[in-house]
């Protein structure tokens, strides 16, 4: 009798244990078997779709857009080296043609200069021929001129000496007196 | 029984299966986490399904969470750590997700089980230790014997790493376990507060006020610790991935 009631008494314990749940619930092992059996179904799936699913779509979202901006960066590189280069052609352009320019200019200046010199040189050789002709013309005059002043002089004097004595000096006389005057 | 702050804890089973005495059941638990995979992997796939080289707003989510983790291994294990990058990530997003289920009222944590959070504990360490040796055969025991310690602390310093390797798949473990339980059992004792207090009349509900207050406090608390949980699971699984790949340390 008393042994049944302690069986009683038992089970009355086990009832309300299993009312309750086994105790604190993380440590009924009772439900060990099926969490263990259902995390390693469930996360041996999502491992799957992780691996072969979910993470290769973002790496190769990420690598299209990593590829995309290199690629964009390059492109730009391109463009900034041709647009260097058409700066530079530009530059060697203007600078050939300023050249070019100076050069034109320069030849130019020396043409007109030498042309200028050249007239110059005409004119001035003209000028010292009529010089010339003029001077030659003047000395001829002037020879001319005191040739003439002896005969000129010879007939004064004849003259005057006819005045005052009445008698033409000789012609040897004249020019001897002349002669000695004039020297 | 409503206000048993430990009732939600409860397996309940949904399907009795059982295997040659064993009890397989489907769950709650194991219902939440088929939810768990089915929303994380629903969730990484249809964000990125327009594979917008401008992200929209759900797949920058998506592309943060990737890059998060990828930094986080690198940095920790370096460039060939990243083998273990889908272990990593996988880790990461399950317990994230599951902490944050676990938010929803009337849901299930799961990862309030000490068994699943030491599971995925032993998952990390015996990843550790079979790469660990395959990598290095018998180097890899180096990692129990410092470098540049005096000859005569060796076994000391040695008794104490294979104690502190040992007991990584346990703090590991009850740190998340722990963290969840205490975290809900909190929430639940205090929102028990606001429904006694407010049954018992016009000052009942005035003092009601505070345990609300505190449940809107802990709620929020609660959300920061869901992620930070999954962030040291995911940091310290890093690092100890690290001593398989470089044992010497």
């Amino acid at each position: 009798m008393a042994g049944d009631t302690t069986t009683e008494s038992h089970a009355a314990i086990a009832d309300t244990a299993a009312e309750h749940g086994v105790g604190f619930p993380p440590f009924d092992a009772t439900t060990f078997a099926s969490q263990l059996l259902w995390l390693a179904i469930t996360f041996g799936v999502f491992y799957w779709i992780m691996k072969n699913v979910a993470m290769p779509r973002i790496a190769g979202i990420l690598e299209d857009r990593k590829d995309r901006i290199a690629g964009d960066l390059s492109e730009a590189n391109r463009l900034k080296d041709e647009t260097d280069a058409a700066i530079a052609a530009y530059e060697q352009a203007l600078a050939e043609a300023r050249n070019k320019a100076h050069s034109i200019a320069h030849d130019t200046r020396a043409k007109l200069k030498a042309e200028q010199e050249a007239r110059r040189e005409k004119a001035e050789a003209e000028l010292n021929e009529k010089l010339q002709a003029a001077e030659t013309q003047i000395t001829g005059i002037k020879t001319e001129a005191l040739s003439q002043i002896g005969d000129i002089a010879g007939d004064t004097t004849s003259a005057l000496v006819e005045q005052l004595i009445g008698k033409a000096p000789t012609k040897t006389d004249l020019t001897k007196a002349l002669k000695s005057a004039m020297d | 029984m409503a206000n048993d702050p430990i009732s939600q804890f409860q397996i309940q089973k949904i399907f009795p299966i059982e295997v040659g005495g064993m009890d397989f059941s489907f769950t709650n638990s194991s219902l939440f986490m088929v939810l768990t995979v089915a929303a994380t992997s629903a969730f990484l796939i249809f964000s990125t399904s327009g594979r917008g080289l401008v992200p929209s707003r759900v797949q920058s989510v998506s592309e943060m969470m990737y890059e998060f983790i990828a930094s986080t291994l690198r940095d920790a294990t370096g460039s060939d750590g990243m083998r273990f990058f889908p272990l990593v990530f996988s880790l990461f997003m399950f317990i994230l997700v599951a902490n944050l289920f676990g938010m929803f009222p009337y849901f299930f944590t799961i990862t309030s089980h000490i068994i699943v959070t030491f599971a995925l504990a032993m998952l990390v360490i015996l990843t550790v230790i079979i790469y660990g040796f395959l990598r290095h055969g018998m180097s890899f025991l180096k990692l129990f014997i410092p470098s540049g310690v005096p000859g005569a602390l060796i076994p000391l310093v040695t008794m104490i790493e294979v104690i502190s390797f040992l007991s990584r798949p346990i703090s590991l473990s009850v740190r998340l376990f722990a963290n969840m339980l205490a975290g809900h059992i909190t929430l639940k004792v205090f929102s028990g507060f606001v429904v006694s207090l407010g049954a018992m009349g016009a000052v009942g509900i005035f003092g009601a006020v505070l345990p609300l207050a505190m449940t809107v406090a802990l709620t929020a608390l609660e959300f920061l610790v869901a992620f930070l949980q999954a962030y040291v699971f995911a940091v310290l699984t890093c690092m100890y991935l690290n001593d398989a790949l470089h044992p010497s340390h």
